[in-house]
């Protein structure tokens, strides 16, 4: 099954992956290792997954503002979220580690808005296909959808 | 969105003020659509965070910008850095790890950065003045600038802040405006008992409990001390930004923006009302410990934000004590206080440096556990009287975290053990 939902791009770029989702927010530092790409905040819901290659759909991030560097840093550990799917708004400090990323190596890790709807209604292992104009593409697989 | 730019703006975006004010001019662009606003306005101020972590990308972006030649526009303080830059050698941090973070110190100093290396830069040199617009990184600082100074910053991440100083320009948004300043959740303490609320760690355990109820709203606290002193805050402050992403809290009758209720809301109502009694401070206390009483403790970490004049004098009184009943630092313990030069340099000319060395006290400077490697790989437990330090922890450092007040942290350092008194 596919769906199609329309997003706002805030950092542009093309990319597929299979959706990592959580519900709560994240700060990166102190939350993703930049050299495995493994999420470490011992505290979060995401705790032990791998963030490297797939699309983290996260509601905001938090915390430290150290956050930027450490998207940075995994993008060029090449262990960065192939994208990065946010609620409502833009979090500043993730996009910043973006653009920096775009400037630096011309790596930029797309980052799309979702309204809440469309937000929530993505589920983990969904495959998702990010475009520049900021559409989100979803493709749920009966067996591996998990609700 | 279309951005409304300036005819310096535009200067520096051309590349006619040289390659590092262009590299940071056009992030600076690309952020001010991010946040959507339509204009750029001055800042007079930067703290820079971006110097903290150690990282490839983040030496490879400081000499690239350093590299073209150009200096901040506007006076720049620097946060703490990754390496103690006298006394690295004595924790056991590797030559290759010095050698990259001495290149990234000497490529913000180079484009004329103040070398003050400290995370509490507010206790420290510069501290800016009520209204005046600033660009600041570090989230503590953020934080107390807002609240506590009535500074205006938003919250930036590494990098723009370093753009931010070169430019001397930020997107004009947020918190650098009045209106965006209003409080809008309204948080009661109730039934907190006042002994408590003395407890150098109780503002920590209450930041903790703060911070995930509120996000990024802002909170106004009713129930704080009326002498709530700087180091309080600050421990507050970094508690509610590690645990929440609070850039501005407004305390009643403590912070200069919250005289009353109407101010703190601007003659506005909270979006929700939440009462805080024991029962929560307990709930939050708890949680910041991953682990027990009585577990072998390992070392004790203090500093977190940097330590104060007046945290040193606190923690010299607390070790006379332990030294009148005849106890010392247990031989397994490492007591370790993280802070800046300038409170150092405090602490060198007080008549009680003596007694915290004499203890057995590690003192880092210009510093951060979390950014320079110090800690031992085997460490197992850590106990802070920090909020920040408890709830980055585990996931950072891999350590249990035993979190208590610092008569509890010297206590189990003298017992080698955790030993916490009952709230």
């Amino acid at each position: 099954m596919e769906r199609i939902l329309i997003g706002k791009s805030v950092v542009a770029g093309s990319a597929e992956g299979v959706a990592l989702v959580c519900r709560e927010p994240l700060s990166l530092w102190g939350g993703l290792n930049p050299r495995t790409g493994e999420i470490i905040d011992r505290r979060h819901e995401l705790s032990g997954e791998m963030a490297a290659g797939r699309v983290l759909v996260l509601p905001q991030g938090k915390g430290s503002s150290t956050g930027s560097a450490i998207l940075l840093e995994s993008v060029r550990s090449g262990v960065a979220p192939a994208a990065i799917i946010n609620l409502k708004a833009a979090d500043p400090i993730i996009a910043l580690g973006s653009i920096v990323a775009d400037e630096l190596y011309n790596k930029p890790v797309p980052i799309v808005v979702l309204p809440e709807e469309a937000f929530y209604s993505i589920n983990k292992g969904d495959r998702l296909t990010i475009e520049p104009d900021g559409t989100v593409k979803v493709y749920t697989e009966p067996s591996t959808k998990n609700t | 969105m279309s951005i409304e730019l300036s005819e310096r703006d535009k200067q520096m975006l051309h590349g006619r003020d040289g390659k590092t004010a262009q590299m940071a001019m056009h992030i600076m662009v690309r952020m001010a659509e991010v946040y959507g606003a339509s204009e750029l306005m001055d800042v007079s101020q930067a703290h820079i965070d971006g110097c903290g972590l150690l990282s490839e990308a983040g030496l490879e972006f400081a000499e690239k910008l350093a590299g073209y030649g150009g200096k901040v526009r506007i006076p720049t303080t620097l946060n703490m850095g990754p390496l103690d830059l006298q006394n690295w050698k004595q924790f056991g941090v590797n030559e290759e790890f010095a050698a990259k973070a001495i290149r990234q110190a000497k490529a913000y100093m180079d484009m004329g950065c103040i070398p003050t290396w400290t995370c509490a830069p507010y206790q420290s040199y510069l501290t800016p003045r009520f209204g005046q617009q600033i660009a600041w990184g570090e989230s503590n600082a953020i934080c107390y600038a807002n609240s506590v100074l009535g500074a205006r910053t938003n919250r930036y991440g590494d990098y723009i802040d370093i753009c931010a100083a070169i430019t001397g320009r930020v997107p004009r948004c947020g918190l650098h405006l009045k209106e965006n300043r209003k409080g809008q959740i309204l948080l009661r303490l109730v039934d907190i008992d006042l002994t408590v609320m003395k407890d150098d760690c109780s503002y920590a355990v209450l930041g903790h409990l703060i911070g995930p109820m509120v996000g990024d709203k802002i909170p106004v606290i009713e129930g704080f001390s009326a002498d709530a002193t700087s180091d309080q805050l600050k421990a507050f402050g970094a508690a509610a930004a590690s645990a929440g992403a609070v850039a501005l809290f407004h305390a009643i009758g403590v912070t200069p923006e919250a005289n009353s209720l109407e101010e703190a809301f601007q003659g506005g109502h909270p979006e929700r009302v939440i009462d805080i009694g024991m029962a929560e401070f307990r709930e939050a206390l708890a949680d910041l410990s991953t682990a027990r009483e009585k577990d072998k403790l390992d070392v004790v970490v203090l500093g977190c934000p940097h330590f104060s004049y007046e945290e040193f004098r606190r923690l010299a009184q607390l070790i006379r004590e332990q030294k009148e009943n005849g106890n010392t630092l247990c031989e397994d313990v490492r007591f370790i206080v993280i802070s800046s030069q300038t409170s150092y340099s405090l602490l060198v000319r007080s008549d009680f440096m003596n007694v915290i060395m004499d203890f057995g006290t590690e003192i880092t400077l210009d510093t951060c556990l979390f950014h320079t490697p110090m800690i031992p790989a085997d460490t197992k437990v850590l106990m802070t009287n920090s909020g920040k330090c408890a709830y980055y922890g585990p996931g950072e450092l891999g350590v249990k975290i035993a979190f208590g007040s610092m008569a509890d942290c010297v206590l189990s350092a003298v017992k080698g053990c955790v030993c916490r008194k009952d709230v």
